[in-house]
């Protein structure tokens, strides 16, 4: 495998028996020995396991069997999606020793999609952070400039994907936590619509916002891969049954008329120049191909931030109250006799990093006595406000163009101490999350620094196929897409 | 936002966390700036805004009330931190015979 080989390039070689699934996992793992040193992505690689499911797809293969639309394409999990058997440590103390005794919806469907499932990457401890420094195990560093950081949380799953290791990786998206990773790794990440892909088997940090979904090399695979992600669950209440249209067979029609709105809010103070200079440059791209760029108003989107960080607290000290030191994850011990109040407190405070502390604080505070009207209760007043801003802007065009980010890679360690900055990072794509549409940051060239940028594109709920069309009508004018790191 | 060292440590009871001192002063430092941040909301006109707690369409979802294969007892007691193969064990919280 080349490193620029994308997962569709890949499977046609093994479709064509150029490749064997063995031979390809091979030369992933050789390509996880000889650079992940330095990125640090990969928890854990299933070497044996990975090459074993192999022998069984490409045994299926040369029996005439089918094999599934991934047909033996490697692929790297979030380690905080349960893959039974294996640990599960979501990058925290508290789970380090924790192994899934089941699998996750997606897991499911990947085994069937013919996926081999090569090792776990890393994140931010519980999802919680925009730099993969969170993680309790180890830093993970961005492919592109090894003192950068890759982003978060699914900082190993964008870093993977761009150093070549696997052509394809999943995360999670709860703030921004796929999108942002993508952008500044140089790859296309996407969060689908809420309830689009099950939830079950995602260890839960802020429920009415988190969603699973795909990390490619370019748009077409991003498509492929989500093919194989989503599907009704009965097992999530939230799932959603409604049809799933196919992707990949129309990715390359372009979109007649197709209307891009541009939001003017988005340029003021903090936006790097570089990153606004790319946008301006994707906008003559779409008029390019015919398309109509309109201003649309997003009022609210400036109490984003502001909203998410009551929500998200309030729902993770509410879903990570389950680690209590009884049934799983750490324990504290102790010579003398502990009350089992003691007990909660000691396991807690030991497992638990700054972060996750800290966010289960703030939402302690939020929804405690005498605060919750004042806090969590306006947020989720402002949190609709912010969603119908979305809704009449959707009125008027297909897609919103914004950046992902208000810069490229920073440093590892630069924000580390001051969280409310970190926070800020998600400004374009917390909205996403409150609203529950999808979006996708696509690849746009290198800064003068050489870190990648990435550009965001949003649609209204369950306008996939639309969104990612209207990506690949960018990617289709650009190859950054498909550059790579010198590692 | 005035955020005092009480109030660090009685969301920390709350919270269930066991906090050392030169936490709860981070924290205190922190949580006041993040929470100064969020007073912006208060800018927000919200009068007769019903308040979104998800976006989900789906509203109460049922199913036929069928026993479904679980996770058996070895699995569930897999990751327990402490556990005598039939049960999660845990220190002894009512006072009396040992």
């Amino acid at each position: 495998m080349s490193e620029q080989q994308t997962a569709q390039q890949l499977i046609s070689q093994l479709n064509n028996q150029e490749l064997s699934s063995r031979e390809l996992v091979q030369q992933c793992l050789d390509r996880i020995t000889s650079v992940d040193d330095s990125v640090k992505a990969f928890l854990e690689v299933n070497s044996e396991s990975a090459l074993q499911q192999a022998d069984a797809i490409d045994q299926k293969r040369s029996a005439g069997e089918s094999v599934g639309p991934l047909t033996g394409i490697p692929i790297a999990i979030k380690d905080n999606i349960c893959v039974e058997g294996w640990k599960t440590s979501c990058s925290s103390k508290m789970l380090e020793n924790f192994t899934s005794v089941y699998d996750a919806h997606v897991i499911e469907n990947l085994k069937s999609a013919g996926a081999v499932l090569i090792g776990r990457v890393n994140l931010d401890e519980f999802a919680m952070g925009s730099s993969c420094e969170n993680s309790a195990f180890q830093k993970t560093a961005n492919p592109w400039n090894t003192d950068c950081a890759p982003g978060g949380s699914s900082g190993g799953s964008a870093a993977a994907v761009a150093a070549g290791m696997v052509p394809l990786s999943i995360g999670s998206d709860t703030g921004g936590s796929i999108r942002q990773p993508a952008a500044f790794c140089g790859v296309v990440g996407m969060k689908p619509t809420y309830g689009r892909v099950s939830r079950y088997g995602l260890v839960a940090f802020a429920s009415s916002l988190d969603q699973i979904g795909p990390f490619a090399k370019n748009v077409s695979d991003a498509a492929l891969l989500l093919e194989s992600l989503w599907g009704h669950d009965r097992r999530d209440s939230t799932s959603v049954d409604i049809p799933a249209p196919s992707l990949v067979n129309q990715i390359d029609q372009p979109l007649a008329g197709l209307k891009v709105g541009i939001v003017s809010e988005h340029y003021s103070d903090g936006l790097d120049d570089e990153v606004h200079q790319a946008i301006q440059s994707a906008k003559e791209t779409y008029q390019a191909q015919g398309a109509e760029i309109h201003e649309v108003e997003l009022p609210h989107a400036k109490y984003g931030v502001a909203a998410y960080y009551i929500i998200a607290p309030s729902e993770a000290s509410s879903n990570l109250s389950r680690y209590d030191g009884i049934h799983y994850g750490h324990r504290a011990s102790s010579e003398e006799k502990m009350s089992l109040e003691d007990l909660y407190e000691r396991s807690r405070g030991e497992g638990f990093g700054p972060e996750v502390k800290r966010r289960i604080m703030l939402g302690a505070y939020a929804l405690s006595s005498g605060y919750y009207d004042a806090y969590y209760l306006k947020a989720l007043k402002v949190r609709r406000l912010i969603a119908e801003d979305y809704q009449k802007a959707f009125e008027k065009v297909d897609v919103i163009l914004s950046p992902t980010s208000p810069s490229p890679a920073f440093k590892l360690g630069e924000l580390v101490d001051d969280p409310l900055q970190m926070y800020l990072n998600d400004i374009y794509t917390i909205g996403a999350n409150l609203a529950g549409i999808p979006g996708i940051s696509i690849p746009a060239g290198l800064s003068s620094q050489g870190l990648p940028i990435g550009i965001q594109l949003l649609a209204p709920v369950y306008e996939e196929e639309k969104l990612l069309r209207a990506a690949r009508m960018y990617e289709k004018e650009h190859e950054h897409s498909l550059a790579v790191p010198s590692l | 936002m005035n955020l005092s060292i009480d109030d660090v440590k009685k969301v920390a009871k709350l919270a269930r966390l066991r906090l050392s001192p030169e936490e709860e002063q981070e924290f205190l430092g922190q949580l006041g700036d993040i929470l100064g941040y969020i007073e912006m909301l208060n800018e927000v006109d919200t009068e007769n805004v019903e308040p979104m707690a998800h976006i989900a369409d789906v509203v109460n979802v049922f199913r036929s009330d069928e026993a479904q294969p679980s996770i058996d007892r070895e699995k569930t007691l897999l990751n327990a931190p402490k556990t005598d193969g039939t049960y999660f064990l845990v220190p002894q919280i009512l006072d009396g015979a040992e």
